[in-house]
């Protein structure tokens, strides 16, 4: 036994078995190409010059002695700032399938360690919570088979479109007409919405490809898609183009970005196509957006009005407010008045046990244009792991109270709600995204099935990749380093989403057809919903099927 | 799916001939129900007079009987004349049946200076308190209406039985409107709540097929919390109320009950002179969107009678006839057999986005289209 003090090993060592990725390396099939290494975002692996000794002992001439092989070959780095995070770039360049990372599927030690510097884990992604979510295990049950016929998804005429912003009570929209008052602005939208992601947190070539996809999905393919900036403004040139009346401008409690859009008001060619206040974001609730240094370039320094390479922590509340009265009043009320009260006004804010009481004071309102509410699965670029796993309130039944509150006041027409947070988290975005509608949500924010889909975002909630906060994004996705997000070509983005509001508009009149439903979004139809656990669907006030 | 037909004729003849007429049309039901509605009614000892209602609905105990009449007397009403069906209670399966009620009612002295509108919230309040009522009903009354010229029939069975089993054959009871409707029981319980037409505060619809919107209409009206939205006990039931909100409530003309429930598309609007308040209309509307298929025929306390299809006209219905005697039928062969001396030709089937009307007059009926100009008593 060889004393301890002669090995090196300190507290923080790890091997690479104790890492959450091993690399599997075949040196039969390395070409020693080194692009492997050259794209792994972390540098996780590295090229290195290994010497094998070969003992040789010649019995016949009584010598004993060495043979060295010399070889290159590819290594893990077993630093916790170095550890493989299982993107799979090394993979995907390899021209010789040689390389490769693969999930630790023992207990691995790299968890006691992510907080080297007395720096808690931040990263981006969403809840680690792999495995089917309740949206998931929701059906939809009531088929028109005899008693009224099934529709045809390919030929009937579809109104899938939803509505966004304020609507009058019946009776006051009579009575306003009647004396020429003000009518609330809506918007006839698309119900599934490119939640916010910011022009900060997405990399340029991301959000001119989503933008571009955007103005197709409108003016070629007749869906009324519309996106919502996350913090941080918009590019001046958006703001200014025909195409910010598809965008949603987010403000949040930074307030980054809106010096560029104020000034740009009066020169826009038509308005956006709402305001979102953001309260509250599910990924992380009651904290505020963060933004760090790594990709605070020139460009996000010059939109935000700050200094380049800094972090941008956003606080968790609206500083300039001191209650939920003066947050609807004030805010709401200003926002409104800087477009005119021409554009819809609504907040954001995490789905939570106080969601009804901001409900009920946003009902009372008479300028505020919706609810969105963010749940606990909710994607985003940058937080701190222990809000992201940790804190929060799950939508559905979030979403379902907050819905079944507006029905028993008989305002769910004039509120429009609408839900966030791990839609599509497995794929499934249109069935999550109609079981929600069918819950009561008007429409519903998608972000991170976006990068999945649109952009081939490699995150999962097993740990893999979920640094979308370092800048360091393999795809180019989140990352302001232009030899990152020129990965990223902005026209296929662009194609694929059109592709993905394409494959939406099918299935959801693949879901709406059999249930009978064409000539309305089917919202609030709860009796076409069943789970197959009991106590959820006497949670969700659904059926319970099995 | 249930059979509905209508008559309207200026000469008041038998419900039971719209009985036999709706044998033409028996494949689409099954027994499970029958109910009729008649308007401009002619007893064969009675003149109804102007101040008269009529209360329908069914007394299953002779002491529910009893409470009801002593109630109706204690509420100020004065009993004017009963009709007495020749009954033969063989052909009909329920026991729990002790009085058809049509009794006819002076109203109350002090409803003398009310408002029409007054008298017809006082009218649907009376109804569902004998509705509601615990103690006057105790799940022994059940009250169809309670309006001036409105007699309800309802009962579970086949249709011509019925009419046999209450002898309507005799000719002592007859009317200018009759609705009536076969029942095809589909999803829910045969309930006698649940049998067609549908009446609040003299409007009264019956529809076919299944209204696939059901619930969230149903929420959004019993929301409103208006007195009389309630029951649903059939999905159809929405649509009599959907027709009450949009003009007792909102006061607003016929032809936007149309632009409520299938409002046309944005495409369809960009070209409408009222283009921009129906959008507004079909926003604040939205949840009042049907989905169908229904073909949903109506009559109005003048005599006016309507008919209207979903906007995907799955289940077509006809209209047609002479002057003077008109039919709407959801099945072909009833039009034909309930008018039989008409021109088929002249029949119609409304389309998507049309509404038809026999006004009282019944010289013609008359087609509006949604995508012509309506009528606005806005400035609108």
């Amino acid at each position: 036994m060889v004393s301890a003090r002669s090995l090196y090993s300190t507290p923080g060592s790890l091997t690479y078995h104790d890492l959450p990725w091993v690399i599997t390396h075949r040196e039969d099939r390395c070409t020693l190409c080194g692009q492997c290494t050259s794209v792994c975002p972390t540098g996780a692996i590295h090229l290195t010059y290994r010497r094998q000794r070969m003992p040789k002992l010649d019995v016949l001439q009584k010598k004993r002695g060495n043979e060295y092989r010399h070889f290159v070959g590819i290594r893990q780095h077993t630093s916790i700032e170095k550890r493989c995070i299982g993107c799979g770039m090394c993979a995907m360049v390899c021209p010789n399938e040689a390389i490769g990372p693969h999930p630790n599927n023992n207990e691995h030690r790299s968890n006691f360690h992510l907080n080297t510097a007395g720096e808690a884990y931040k990263r981006g992604g969403r809840r680690n919570a792999p495995g089917k979510t309740v949206l998931d295990r929701i059906s939809f049950g009531r088929i028109s088979m005899l008693t009224d016929p099934a529709l045809d998804a390919g030929r009937h005429e579809f109104n899938i479109n939803t509505i966004l912003g304020r609507v009058l009570s019946p009776e006051e929209y009579l009575r306003r007409k009647m004396s020429g008052e003000w009518i609330p602005p809506t918007r006839e939208i698309f119900p599934f919405v490119i939640g916010s992601m910011s022009f900060g947190a997405l990399s340029p070539n991301m959000w001119l490809g989503l933008l571009q996809g955007v103005a197709y999905c409108n003016e070629v393919l007749g869906i009324p898609v519309v996106m919502a900036t996350g913090e941080g403004g918009c590019p001046p040139w958006v703001l200014r183009s025909p195409y910010l009346k598809y965008i949603i401008l987010q403000i949040a409690s930074g307030y980054f970005g809106w010096d560029e859009i104020i000034r740009a008001i009066p020169e826009m060619q038509c308005d956006p196509a709402a305001i979102e206040i953001k309260y509250g974001q599910g990924a992380k609730p009651g904290d505020g957006g963060l933004l760090m240094w790594f990709k605070v370039s020139q460009l996000i320094a010059r939109l935000r009005g700050v200094p380049e390479g800094v972090d941008l922590p956003s606080p968790p509340v609206h500083q300039t407010l001191y209650s939920i009265e003066e947050s609807v009043m004030k805010m709401i009320q200003t926002m409104s008045m800087a477009f005119g009260f021409r554009v819809p006004v609504y907040p954001k804010i995490s789905a939570s046990t106080s969601a009804k009481a901001v409900l009920n004071n946003l009902v009372r309102n008479p300028y505020a244009g919706g609810l969105l509410i963010d749940g606990i699965d909710g994607g985003t670029g940058a937080a701190y792991n222990i809000s992201m796993d940790t804190t929060g309130h799950p939508i559905a039944s979030n979403l379902r109270d907050c819905y079944l509150d507006l029905v028993r006041q008989g305002r769910q027409n004039e509120i429009p709600l609408f839900a966030a947070g791990g839609i599509g988290k497995n794929g499934n975005i249109t069935q999550n995204g109609m079981a929600l509608i069918m819950l009561g949500a008007s429409g519903v924010h998608i972000g991170k099935y976006i990068m999945q889909a649109t952009a081939g975002c490699l995150g999962n909630e097993m740990g893999r990749c979920n640094v979308c906060n370092l800048g360091i994004c393999p795809k180019g996705i989140t990352s302001q380093n232009e030899k990152l997000f020129r990965r990223l070509d902005p026209d296929q983005v662009a194609e694929r989403v059109a592709e993905t509001f394409m494959t939406i508009r099918t299935e959801i009149k693949k879901i709406m057809a059999p249930l009978g439903r064409s000539q309305s979004l089917p919202i609030g139809m709860s009796d076409a919903l069943g789970i197959d656990d009991a106590a959820m669907a006497e949670r969700l006030k659904i059926h319970h099927v099995c | 799916m249930c059979r509905l037909a209508l008559r309207s004729a200026d000469e008041a003849f038998s419900p039971y001939d719209v009985l036999t007429a709706m044998e033409a049309m028996q494949e689409g039901y099954d027994g499970s129900g029958l109910g009729l509605l008649l308007r401009g009614v002619e007893f064969e000892d009675f003149r109804l007079k102007s101040h008269h209602v009529v209360l329908s609905g069914i007394a299953h105990t002779e002491a529910a009987f009893h409470r009801l009449t002593d109630w109706m007397g204690s509420q100020g009403f004065q009993i004017r004349y009963v009709h007495e069906f020749e009954r033969r209670p063989e052909l009909i399966e329920a026991q729990d049946r002790f009085v058809y009620l049509v009794r006819v009612y002076r109203m109350p002295a002090t409803w003398d200076a009310l408002s029409c509108e007054e008298i017809d919230d006082n009218l649907l309040r009376v109804r569902l308190a004998i509705r509601q009522n615990e103690e006057l009903n105790r799940g022994e009354i059940t009250v169809f209406s309670l309006y001036r010229d409105v007699v309800t029939l309802k009962e579970v069975g086949w249709p011509l039985q019925v009419g046999d089993a209450l002898g309507l054959a005799d000719g002592r009871l007859k009317a200018r409107v009759v609705m009536a409707q076969g029942r095809q029981n589909t999803n829910y319980g045969i309930n006698l709540y649940a049998c067609h037409p549908f009446f609040i505060q003299g409007i009264a619809t019956m529809t076919n097929g299944e209204n696939t919107a059901f619930v969230p209409i149903r929420e959004w009206l019993e929301g409103k919390n208006i007195p009389g939205y309630i029951g649903y006990h059939s999905d159809s039931e929405v649509f009599a109320h959907i027709l009450h909100y949009v003009t007792r409530r909102l006061k607003l003309p016929l032809e936007l009950y149309k632009h409520v429930i299938t409002p046309l598309k944005n495409e369809e609007l960009d070209q409408h002179p009222q283009g921009e308040f129906l959008k507004g209309l079909r926003t604040v509307c939205r949840r009042l969107i049907i989905d169908g298929p229904n073909a949903v025929i109506a009559t109005l306390p003048d005599e006016t009678c309507m008919l209207v299809m979903d906007q995907k006209k799955m289940r077509p219905a006809t209209v047609g006839g002479r002057p003077g005697a008109w039919a709407m039928a959801s099945e072909m062969c009833g039009v034909a057999a309930l008018v039989p001396d008409r021109d088929p030709s002249l029949d119609f089937q409304p389309m998507r986005e049309h509404t038809v009307i026999i006004p009282p007059d019944r010289k013609d009926y008359h087609i509006w289209s949604q995508l012509d100009p309506c009528t606005l008593p806005l400035a609108a």
